[in-house]
């Protein structure tokens, strides 16, 4: 249940948004999520369906998800590297003076909103 | 083609609340009061490590505890009846984590709270039984603490990291069943160093109270220190 809590918070933000900007009714939602971010995407946009249709200002919108590929920084030899594939130690040097650049977002992007010109 | 407007908005999920847990931490450092938060998986011995730990504290300091269950008071009872110290249930309303606001919702709720001559020193909160969500909503608490039963294996500091990075101390509960598990205590504080350099590590057994009073030392220490 762990997607569900987290799409509380998205709604609950994506409405102060949209109060503030004098939005009635949004039509998408686009969400940063890191690769590493332990969200699983096809849980989020589920829970997201469910709970978001309870919304007025939400009804019908949609969720989407743009990933960021999680990079690890190394301390021993200074290079970058792909964090799925070879975890904590460096694949170049072998060290594990190492630490997540990015990946572990779970951001709210941007909302996007119909307009009648 | 439809005209949309987007609104850039750039925000973390987690913002707001990390924000509330920082001002809740500040108005909780000018009480004098100490709040702990417990993280588990389900099962692993939150309760009667808690049990153990109050009654060896509660003529030191006054503590008061806050259960987070998803839906019962069991445990609240449970420490109620063999502390005696005050213990309130939390509603989390199915939610898998507490928050700042719930936490601080929970602690106004508590009867001998806030009213600054009666503040409890400690308050400890027994956050859901869970390794994932509530290592990512910051409570407000002042440290973080979890516990690691021996049936759950060494290797959860490889498989929950965060959890694991979050936390001040790990207790490892259960000691007495290491014979019959392939718990590997050094492999699991190596993992948990991996993760979290500064972790206190202190193997107990909360069943008869071995290694607790480590755990309880630990404790008082930090409650102390947090008054100064
Ligand atoms: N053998 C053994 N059993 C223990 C020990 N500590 C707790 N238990 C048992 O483990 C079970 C769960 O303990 P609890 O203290 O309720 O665990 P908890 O983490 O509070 O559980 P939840 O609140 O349900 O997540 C109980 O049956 C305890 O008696 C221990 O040191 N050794
Ligand atoms: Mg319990
Ligand atoms: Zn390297």
């Amino acid at each position: 249940m762990h997607e569900l809590g987290i799409v509380f918070y998205i709604i609950r933000d994506v409405k102060k948004a949209a109060q503030e900007n004098g939005v009635e009714h949004v039509s998408a939602v686009v969400m940063n999520i890191g690769e590493v971010s332990t969200i699983i995407p096809e849980y989020l946009t589920d829970c997201w369906r469910w709970a978001a249709d309870k919304e007025e200002m939400l009804k019908g919108c949609e969720l989407k998800i743009e990933p960021i590929p999680a990079v690890t920084h190394c301390d021993g030899c200074g290079k970058d590297y792909p964090t799925v594939a070879h975890g904590k130690k460096c694949p170049h040097c072998g060290s594990e003076q190492t630490w997540l650049l990015r990946g572990n977002e779970v951001e709210i992007k941007e909302i996007v909103v119909p307009q009648n010109k | 083609m439809e005209n949309v407007k987007i609104i850039e908005i750039k925000k973390s999920v987690f913002e707001d609340n990390d924000r509330a847990a920082d001002a809740l931490r500040g108005e909780l450092k000018k009480k004098g009061v100490f709040l702990l938060n417990l993280m588990s998986s389900p099962g692993s011995g939150k309760t009667t490590t808690l049990i153990q730990t109050i009654n060896r504290l509660k003529d030191k300091i006054r503590i008061a505890v806050m259960e987070a269950d998803i839906d019962s008071d069991v445990d609240a009872i449970k420490i109620k009846e063999a502390t005696g110290v005050e213990s309130i249930q939390l509603h989390t309303g199915g939610m898998c984590h507490l928050d700042a606001e719930m936490t601080e919702q929970g602690l106004s709720n508590l009867q001998f709270t806030m009213h600054n001559s009666q503040c409890p020193d400690l308050v400890i909160l027994e956050n859901v039984g869970n390794l994932v969500c509530p290592a990512e909503f910051d409570t407000g608490a002042v440290k973080n603490a979890m516990i690691l039963s021996v049936p759950e294996g060494h290797d959860k500091p490889l498989k929950y990291p965060l959890m694991f990075s979050i936390c001040d101390v790990v207790v490892i509960n259960k000691m007495d069943v290491l014979p019959y598990f392939d718990f590997d205590m050094e492999k699991c504080k190596e993992y948990i160093h991996m993760r979290n350099p500064k972790a206190t590590v202190i193997p107990i057994c909360a069943r008869t109270g071995e290694g607790v009073d480590v755990f309880a030392n630990w404790l008082l220490k930090e409650v102390e220190n947090w008054k100064e």
